[in-house]
């Protein structure tokens, strides 16, 4: 977790001219044509743009569960797609996914979901797994009555709670988290989002952050990037937004249902 | 490439003074754990601890929470630690930790016997509910019929036929290329047998009575509930996973009837259809082993068989298979509905779909049997 460095030029993930398509439409347009963003140490970048734009593609390009045209992605200043195995492995490490449904274990209990990663990676005593298990589970506001549940008896909320707990499991240095607050009701979301700010702060973690949710874009990310027509069309903190004048941006952060636009309105 | 102690003791005058250093994180957690259990043990009774942590370099969740239990062991003994120097930055990581695991969570006691009592009981009463299952799926299936009969526009035609192409057309090379290799099988163990007695002929009375009888429609019911039994089941759980079955159900259809008497009906009518193969296959198969292996003419094979088996023999197997599609069809049914949330749910109940349909095939063959018996077929 390092020496939580200020957010300052310290990109922990440098993407350069990427291209990413899918196979069997190689003459079609690429989704992301030659796409790059930066996304620096201790900062939560909230990632935006049309549905079908291409943000969970970017995000699982970054993360090597999609293969990559060209370009080049950079993760702790190693190139990703050029690595080693072991190297690869080591920077893994170093990352926690939350996934939109949650993609917990179903056939696992909600203790050892969170303690799976641990396991895999460390070798500790089973006294210290289950309290390290649990404190993750207490810091993502969980009590420590839900460990022995199963995930298919667990709540949307808490489904991404737990999510979230093992994404945090070993501790890492980057959190991707793929539309945290999409169905959850607006005080749960809220509250997600508190939740994110204060373990980033705690932490010292580097969050990406795909959403939809204009709350937690105003409420939590330090900088937003935008994504349309295969590429980041602009960045930077809310302010930089609502004075663009792109379309898209336009009507995104101005429109009716924003912050901006419904106070208008009203 | 931290090789300096984690943790190390001494005695300051009646204060124990205890200074870390290095990185406290997960890498090593393992490592200061052992350190940390032997400081308490060595310490059972303190005074005033200084908790030194200046030096640290880095701390994360699991350093930050075995500076708690050291914390912890310490006020047990009765020892009153104070942290000193800890950076400002992981202040609030040290506090969170501080929250943690307060409430007791006591771990349940577990008496051998009560619970190997209670994996009983509770397979006695899954039995019961499983009976109670099946036989509410028949009740349904029997409206199902009832309704699509009353009202044969409602009755899902296409879906039946579609199904018929699935469980009937498609599996027809796999159970000719079986039952045509079990019937030469029968053959040469017939003929190398019964060589020794000089009966070779009775081989083609033993392969015709056996195949038609027997062999034919158990083999082809045991390939249909490991092949179509178990893919209904898979279907039919992950659809009740993904909530349409639910779906169905609140636009007012009987999943009954738009998913399960289909399937079912388009097994009862293509169980026959493959025995019927799948017999001629065997009896192809018997022949050509006796012509090969047992060097009896195709002349000789067909008039005995036709001395030896009557119309009956063919009834008895083929009056058996439409029934063992209908426990196929409503044991895949029955477990793909009880498919819970989970993915392991899922495999089970497949598992449980095959295992319990190809039990019941088999019992009913032997009820059968009792039964022809008893009535002189």
């Amino acid at each position: 977790m390092g020496t939580m460095a200020e957010p300052g030029n310290d990109a922990v993930i440098r993407v350069r001219d990427l291209v990413v398509g899918f196979a069997g439409a190689s003459g079609a347009a690429p989704v992301l044509d030659r796409l790059s963003l930066d996304v620096f140490r201790g900062e939560i970048l909230g990632f935006v743009g049309a549905s079908g734009a291409g943000k969970s593609v970017l995000m699982r390009s970054i993360i090597g569960l999609l293969p990559k045209r060209e370009g080049l992605i950079e993760v702790f200043g190693v190139d990703v797609g050029a690595a080693s195995e072991s190297v690869r492995r080591s920077v893994e490490r170093r990352w926690g996914i939350l996934f939109q449904q949650g993609a917990l274990f179903s056939a696992l209990t909600v203790l050892q979901n969170v303690q799976f990663p641990i396991r895999e990676y460390l070798d500790l005593s089973g006294r210290l797994l289950d309290e390290v298990a649990l404190a993750k589970l207490e810091m993502v506001g969980l009590s420590a009555d839900v460990r022995d549940k199963y995930p298919a008896e667990l709540s949307g909320g808490m489904t991404k709670r737990v999510a979230l707990a093992r994404a945090l499991a070993l501790d890492p240095e980057i959190v991707f988290l793929d539309e945290p607050t999409s169905g959850l009701d607006p005080i749960g979301a809220g509250e997600f989002d508190e939740l994110i700010r204060t373990l980033q702060h705690t932490l010292g973690l580097t969050v990406f952050m795909v959403t939809h949710d204009l709350d937690s874009l105003h409420t939590v990310c330090d900088r937003i990037a935008v994504l349309a027509e295969g590429r980041v069309i602009t960045a930077g903190p809310i302010p930089t937004l609502l004075a663009s004048e792109h379309p898209w941006v336009k009507s995104y952060f101005r429109g009716k249902r924003s912050r901006v636009g419904g106070a208008r309105a009203a | 490439m931290n090789g300096g102690p984690l943790l190390e003791s001494a005695n300051n005058g009646d204060r124990l003074a205890l200074s870390a250093a290095g990185t406290w994180t997960a890498e090593r957690a393992g490592e200061l754990e052992g350190l940390i259990g032997r400081v308490i043990a060595r310490h059972p009774k303190v005074g005033g601890v200084d908790i030194d942590m200046g030096r640290v370099e880095r701390l994360d969740t699991f350093g930050a929470w075995l500076l708690e239990r050291l914390l912890r062991g310490l006020a047990s003994a009765g020892g009153e630690a104070t942290i000193i120097g800890l950076p400002e930055h992981y202040r609030g990581l040290v506090a969170q930790a501080c929250q943690c695991n307060r409430a007791a969570t006591p771990t349940p006691r577990h008496n051998a016997l009560t619970a190997t009592l209670a994996v009983v009981g509770r397979t006695v009463g899954q039995i019961g509910h499983d009976i109670g299952a099946v036989v509410a799926m028949i009740g349904a299936l029997a409206a199902a019929l009832g309704r699509a009969i009353a009202h044969p526009r409602t009755f899902r035609l296409t879906s039946m036929v579609h199904q018929m192409d699935r469980v009937g057309w498609r599996a027809v090379p796999i159970v000719l290329l079986i039952t045509f290799l079990i019937g030469g099988i029968l053959a040469q163990q017939g003929l190398f047998h019964f060589r020794q007695f000089g009966a070779d002929v009775y081989v083609v009375d033993m392969v015709g009575i056996l195949v038609l009888r027997e062999v034919g429609v158990l083999m082809v019911a045991i390939m249909v509930a490991g092949r179509s039994g178990s893919s209904y089941t898979a279907e039919l759980g992950s659809m009740k996973m993904r909530e349409e079955i639910d779906a169905l159900r609140t636009m007012g259809f009987d999943p009954i009837d738009v998913l399960i008497l289909p399937r079912v009906l388009a097994l009862i009518i293509a169980v026959p259809c493959l025995t019927f193969l799948g017999s001629m296959a065997a009896l192809y198969g018997g022949g050509l082993m006796c012509w090969l292996y047992g060097g009896m003419s195709p002349e000789v094979y067909l008039s005995r068989m036709q001395e030896a088996i009557s119309l009956q023999d063919f009834a008895t197997g083929m009056i058996k298979a439409p029934f063992m599609a209908l426990v196929i069809g409503v044991i895949a049914g029955t477990q793909g509905l009880e498919v819970k949330g989970s993915a392991a749910s899922l495999g089970l109940k497949t598992t449980d779909s095959v295992v319990k349909s190809i039990f019941l095939v088999i019992l009913l063959d032997g009820i059968f049997a009792m039964f022809f018996a008893s009535i002189g077929m």
